[in-house]
């Protein structure tokens, strides 16, 4: 069941849920921080009004910086504000920003400890029509292997909100991750928020497997626990909102209960949750362990529900995952 | 700043003699390192640190200070030598260059050593972040200076010229962009890999005030950062026409010292033309 302790969407499982994208939540967050702090700054490589940038440049003007199709330039002019007392944001694509601009992000911010937030939106094969040069499906992997770095990756729109404007509490480097399509809305104004946290959104007693989900992917996880709980298979859904760092310690008491997992994610199975799940289990507690996300390939132009299908990403694979994680726990039954 | 007198430009051109053998120096015992550009902006750096800059270093986080960006930081021993010269950390560290445990990385890091203003090498990030800094400096209405240090080699990355255009829509005049015009890098002489030229109408084209000097003349840098100071109407950049290896006659001109450092002997001779060198600048203001 849903969590109870969470505060959940009732409405999650109506077919009339609501549903937005959660680039919304991060323009509205940003809306939220310019009126409360005169340093935070937002500057954008001509991508205002698709990054939702646009409310934030009509309120507050004199702090937004309007960059040209520059993404280097952006982030080390961001990584100047930023150890010059001011909190900025770079709102691209994800496949420039850290795609393009990757090296000047790692040495002028990261490296260099700048208060910058570098939001990549358009991630997954979400990004749909536009096709695999604009669907970020890499960005997980090239940011959370860099030291000294915080990667949140929200499952809708409030909690994007939420990420937003906690994201500038952080004194250094973040990278946030937003979707362009609509999703459902899975949390409320209530459902509590922290940065590090993994909660846990359905739950079950003696779960078969966990389930770890990031981003909008979260509401298919939880679909395929609500579907696997009538044929018999219990499970625990678990949000990993913040991908680095990691919450170590419920990684191991969602390993310890369900001795079996299954990753999922709108991101390539290497480098990115399925990734960072593996180094972290065979570590600390190896377990049997299935990965649902892009397997090593590129996708293509099509509709995100056509190309959830085609790629093998949605509620179906889930479900099969989970049960084949479950029989390869048991493997002599 | 204070007026240059012709004393203060004999201990200026002795600091930059100073400032090199100290160069020659900490090469020698890193045994790896950036000899040519280094030498060849010692009295740029001698003027910045012991006349233009409005600086303390003794407290190098002070929020007014003037802001010096290195955005080439692989000649970054020119400004170790300065620093430690004008007072912020101990000569004897200059030996620590590119060592373990050293807060003089090979590479300048802004978070290992005070008073380094950004983490720099890999080129064409430096006048980005320094621009970053200037609208810092507007938006708090804050009087201090953005001086920004590129080679021109790496007016061969995209970057700089994204970062020049920006500069130039936004009129950001409170930042003077020096470039080390020594028509060298790795490869050989710019204008055989990647012809720069003409620079200045480039610049000029990309709506910024040019001032163009011999960069190893101290009394014309400081004359030509006076003039951009003067200038409102937009960024200014400071074409400085320096000879690499400058003072060391077998380094001058030859690209192949851009990114070596001089094995023992080579530095005993460097050294005893940079004592003669010394006695010149005296016996030249007497």
């Amino acid at each position: 069941m849903l969590n109870p302790d969470l505060k959940l969407n009732p409405k999650i499982f109506d077919i009339d849920a609501e549903k937005k994208p959660t680039r919304d939540g991060y323009g509205e967050g940003l809306v939220f921080l310019g009126g409360k702090n005169p340093d935070v700054v937002v500057l954008t490589a001509d991508l205002s009004e698709s990054t939702r940038c646009e409310e934030f440049q009509k309120r507050f003007p004199r702090r937004f910086f309007e960059c040209g199709v520059a993404e280097q330039n952006m982030a080390a002019i961001a990584a100047g504000l930023g150890v010059s007392g001011k909190i900025a944001f770079i709102s691209s694509y994800a496949a420039f920003s850290p795609g393009k601009n990757w090296e000047t992000i790692r040495t002028t911010i990261v490296y260099n400890n700048s208060n910058v937030k570098i939001a990549g939106h358009h991630t997954g094969i979400m990004t749909g029509p536009d096709g695999a040069t604009h669907q970020a499906t890499e960005d997980l992997a090239i940011t959370r292997c860099w030291p000294n770095i915080t990667v949140l990756v929200p499952c809708d729109s409030l909690e994007a909100r939420k990420s937003t404007i906690k994201s500038a509490d952080v004194q250094g480097p973040v990278y946030l991750r937003f979707t362009r399509d609509k999703s459902p809305v899975i949390t409320t104004e209530e459902t509590p928020f922290e940065i590090g946290k993994i909660q846990r959104f359905w739950i079950s007693d003696k779960p078969d497997a966990a389930i770890l989900a990031t981003g909008y992917m979260l509401y298919y996880a939880i679909v395929a626990a609500f579907e696997l709980e009538k044929i018999g298979i219990k499970s625990i859904v678990a949000n990993v909102s913040t991908l680095k760092p990691l919450d170590k310690d419920t990684l191991i008491s969602l390993g310890k209960e369900a001795r079996a997992l299954v990753t999922v994610e709108d991101h390539q199975t290497t480098g990115g949750l399925g990734g960072a799940a593996a180094e972290f289990y065979a570590r600390n507690l190896p377990l049997p362990m299935e990965f649902v996300g892009l397997k090593d390939t590129f996708a293509e132009s099509g509709s995100p529900s056509e190309l959830i299908e085609k790629y093998g990403m949605g509620t179906k694979d889930i479900k099969e995952a989970v049960k084949k994680v479950i029989s390869r726990k048991y493997p002599r039954s | 700043m204070e007026l240059l007198t012709e004393q203060k430009l004999i201990l200026l051109e002795e600091n930059a003699n100073k400032i090199r053998s100290l160069i020659i120096e900490m090469l020698l015992e890193a045994g790896s390192g950036h000899s040519a550009g280094s030498l060849g902006m010692a009295d740029i750096f001698s003027a910045f640190y012991f006349h233009v800059l409005n600086h303390d270093p003794k407290n190098p986080n002070r929020p007014d200070r003037d802001r010096l960006i290195l955005s080439n930081g692989h000649i970054c021993p020119v400004r170790y030598a300065a620093m430690a010269l004008s007072g912020y950390f101990p000569i004897n560290e200059l030996k620590t260059l590119r060592k373990i445990n050293s807060r003089l990385q090979g590479h300048p890091h802004r978070t290992a050593l005070p008073g380094v203003e950004t983490t720099s090498g890999p080129l064409g990030e430096g006048l980005s972040q320094a621009i970053g800094m200037a609208l810092a400096a507007k938006l708090d209405d804050k009087k201090y200076r953005i001086y920004c240090v590129t080679s021109d080699g790496e007016h061969e990355e995209g970057n700089t010229w994204e970062a020049i255009m920006f500069a130039g829509k936004l009129k950001i005049n409170n930042l003077t962009v020096i470039i080390d015009r020594n028509n060298i890098q790795i490869d050989g002489f710019t204008e055989d890999v990647m012809p720069l030229e003409p620079l200045k109408r480039k610049y000029e084209s990309f709506n910024w005030q040019v001032l163009e000097i011999d960069g190893n003349n101290i009394e014309m840098f400081i004359e030509a950062i006076n003039e951009a100071l003067a200038i409102t109407q937009g960024p200014t950049v400071i074409i400085a026409n320096t000879i690499p290896g400058k003072g060391v006659d077998f380094m001058e001109k030859d690209y192949h010292w851009h990114g070596i450092p001089p094995n023992q002997e080579q530095a005993k001779k460097a050294l005893a033309e940079l004592r003669t060198l010394q006695g010149k600048i005296e016996s030249e203001h007497q």
